[in-house]
């Protein structure tokens, strides 16, 4: 590899979880810095095309989180650029972001998925949806989990306990999305499974809140989570968990990188609940986390997407 | 680098309670220039008399850089400190130099008092609302803060008696009052004249420290506020002043008028907690007063804020009718305004959905230590100019209507003829 090579770092844009993506974004152009790479880090804005364009990069690095990242929009931009880039394609970008068809793919793909009910926003106000709440909730079962249908860092996400609880979930997470998923809560251990193309397999990482559940503050917060990598469970069920994360990322065309967010039953069924074509990168994410366990550096982890990267440049 | 946390176990216990938050990272959206920002309180710096201030920076090199430069005492500057007794004249103290104490801005006042008078489990005494940066400081020490009810007049002296009934029944020990006699921030009122005199009768009859933090006080826009708290009662009264509304906060330049006993002990408490203050600063801020014409920089901030309120309320008026069930203070000087929302809304849920619709707000609920205020919202209209505010207050009318329908359509609201009442609840929070 020779070592001449500039990459932009984007990270940041108008997503809910800019703050995290910077913090991301920060963090891998540090260690490309270290590595020898030329590096600039450049927020995802309406100068990005121009600056791309000005900066004769040779890959970029989609350091980004929620909008504009993982919903593909900037994986077409640089698409139509001609600029390599590290992740997913739009298309897969965009199927992993919408939970509800991220779903329904993975289900065709014989992956155990909690079942889900969508309530749009207009569906409720101008069809009169709401009538049809209780109904769901009796399908689905109590506790249920409310999420918006697109987004992340748990952002917007409660656990519902009792129906009373459902209307302020609901007006919680239509912040983040027009469209809200009501979803069968599975009880049980909670995995992230990580997924590198071209690397050999890295541990689950289980993860224990030390308080409620993992919500934004215990995912951002040093400490408020215990991580055990490897998961603490049977190897025999973890080396599956793995093959499920896999199996789920190839079905929703993703590449280079995703992490695979699941839940080990009592019975030690492995339910997806969603894939993150552009997982967080933070001190406190779980991808380095796993990477961490296997022994790859985060630097090694930064250089090997990146050089991923490069070596689709057009020849 | 590595996710969990090995110190853990080791931090005080006064902050651990300090966690990321899913508003903090909000307000890191709020920031970009695509959304107007009525969330912060930032002074309008950009009025400042860059020229003049240059001069100051200059006359201060030529004239005294090398003391400038060096470290000062705990007490901060005496100059300094004669020009602040002579701003605290305008609010009707008399006071001596020697009892003037310059802080890192007003907050390290904050801090360093409550370090200085407060054990785990000590009672603060402070509005309802009150000023967040007050209650974080306060959070470090572990105390419990009780909120006594504002309203248009400012605390309501009845509810600050009984609240200290209570608390004698309770055998738990105040430690003081924490109060914003002037244009409140959050609340944007001011305690009228009456109820000032009842505060001072009340803190003697229950010998009862006031703490009166009054950082607004000469950003009156129709009249000057009734005479401080510090005016009328020397002996049970810490008063708190800043240059950061009328000069810059860049500057971290605050003060703390205190009765001798206390001020001795603060300046200890400030030597140990950081030495001294900036001596530059202060240098840069003695001049400045001394020898330049601030009021006339002052009126022109006071105009310029005087107009942005005028936007904020005219275009409220316009998109809040009565029957929206929002209401909201009419400040009458200062930066903030303080909307009651209808009950069922929560505004730190919605919070999202007006970063989305590029327009941000503090929820309410941040200004309480308990669990109060979660469908109020602090407006500013200090740092945006008029147009900006007008299309975030518009922007902003378009989410609370949007997060009506949708709360209606969940089940979550009574239909309009279902309400009690009728009328707009009144502006101070009704989960008490």
């Amino acid at each position: 590899m020779t070592f001449d090579c500039s990459v932009a770092v984007i990270a940041g844009g108008l997503s809910f979880e800019r703050e995290i993506s910077l913090r991301s974004g920060r963090r891998v152009a540090d260690a490309l810095t270290d590595k020898g790479y030329r590096v600039a880090q450049l927020d995802a804005d309406e100068q990005l095309v121009e600056v791309l364009r000005a900066g004769h990069y040779d890959a970029a690095f989609i350091a980004l989180h929620g909008r504009f990242g993982e919903d593909g929009q900037v994986a077409a931009v640089l698409e139509l650029l001609g600029l390599p880039y590290t992740g997913s394609s739009f298309e897969a970008s965009r199927l992993a972001f919408d939970k509800l068809a991220a779903k329904s793919v993975l289900r065709r793909a014989g992956i155990g998925v909690p079942d889900a009910i969508p309530v749009g926003q207009d569906a409720l106000r101008e069809l009169g949806m709401g009538a049809l709440l209780d109904q769901a909730v009796a399908e689905l079962r109590l506790p249920l989990v409310v999420k918006p249908n697109r987004g992340g860092s748990a952002l917007g996400i409660r656990l519902v306990e009792r129906a009373e609880q459902l209307p302020a979930a609901l007006i919680s997470a239509f912040g983040y999305d027009e469209t809200v998923l009501l979803e069968r809560h599975v009880a049980g251990t909670e995995l992230a499974l990580a997924v590198v193309d071209g690397l050999p397999p890295l541990p689950a990482v289980e993860i224990r809140p030390k308080q409620g559940w993992y919500d934004f503050a215990a995912r951002y917060t040093h400490g408020a989570a215990d991580f055990r990598a490897p998961a603490e469970i049977d190897a025999a069920l973890a080396e599956r968990c793995l093959e499920v994360a896999q199996a789920a990322h190839l079905a929703l065309g993703c590449r280079d990188l995703s992490r695979v967010d699941a839940i080990v039953d009592q019975q030690g069924a492995c339910w997806v609940l969603e894939v993150n074509t552009g997982p967080g990168l933070t001190s406190t994410s779980l991808v380095p986390t796993a990477a961490d366990a296997a022994g790859v550096s985060f630097a090694d982890l930064a250089v090997h997407l990146t050089n991923r990267a490069i070596a689709r440049r057009p020849r | 680098m590595r996710a969990d946390d090995p110190f853990l176990d080791r931090y005080a216990h006064g902050t651990r309670a300090m966690t990321a938050s899913e508003i903090r990272a909000l307000f890191a959206v709020a920031a970009r220039p695509e959304i107007v920002s009525l969330a912060g309180g930032m002074p309008y710096t950009a009025g400042l008399p860059f020229d003049v201030i240059g001069n100051v920076v200059e006359e201060v090199l030529g004239k005294e850089g090398a003391a400038a430069l060096q470290y000062g005492g705990g007490q901060g500057d005496a100059r300094l400190r004669e020009v602040m007794v002579e701003l605290m004249r305008r609010e009707g103290i008399h006071a001596s130099a020697a009892d003037v104490v310059v802080t890192v801005g007003s907050q390290q006042a904050l801090d360093l008092l409550a370090r200085m008078f407060c054990d785990p489990g000590d009672v603060i005494v402070a509005e309802g609302p009150s000023y967040v940066g007050a209650l974080s400081a306060f959070s470090q020490y572990q105390v419990e803060v009780r909120h006594v009810r504002l309203d248009d007049d400012g605390l309501d002296p009845d509810e600050l008696e009984a609240e200290l009934g209570r608390l004698a029944r309770e055998g738990r020990r105040v430690k003081f009052l924490y109060t914003i006699p002037n244009f409140h921030n959050p609340a944007g009122v001011t305690l009228s004249q009456e109820r000032r005199d009842r505060v001072v009768d009340i803190a003697r009859r229950h010998d009862l420290l006031v703490l009166e933090d009054n950082p607004y006080g000469l950003l009156g826009f129709e009249s000057n506020p009734p005479d401080a708290l510090r005016a009328k009662e020397a002996d049970n009264v810490v008063y708190l002043g800043t240059i950061s509304k009328i000069f810059g906060p860049g500057l971290r330049i605050g003060w703390a008028l205190a009765p001798p006993a206390i001020r001795e002990r603060l300046v200890l408490v400030k030597e140990a907690a950081d030495l001294s203050q900036s001596n530059f600063n202060q240098a840069v801020a003695y001049r400045y007063f001394a020898g330049y014409p601030w009021q006339e920089t002052l009126k022109e901030l006071r105009d310029v804020y005087r107009e942005r309120r005028d936007a904020m309320l005219e275009t409220l008026t316009e998109h809040f009718p009565p029957e929206s069930g929002v209401s909201w203070t009419h400040p009458s000087g200062g930066f903030y305004v303080w909307v009651k929302l209808p009950d069922r809304l929560d505004a730190k849920a919605m919070l999202a959905k007006a970063i989305s619709a590029r327009v941000a707000y503090v929820p309410g609920g941040s200004f309480f230590a308990d669990d109060q205020g979660g469908s109020n919202l602090r407006l500013s209209y200090c740092f945006p100019p008029p147009e900006r505010i007008r299309e975030g207050v518009r922007r902003l009318a378009g989410v609370v209507t949007e997060e009506l329908e949708l709360l209606r359509a969940i089940g979550g609201l009574p239909t309009p003829d279902e309400r009690a009442d009728g009328g707009p609840p009144p502006a101070w929070g009704a989960t008490q």
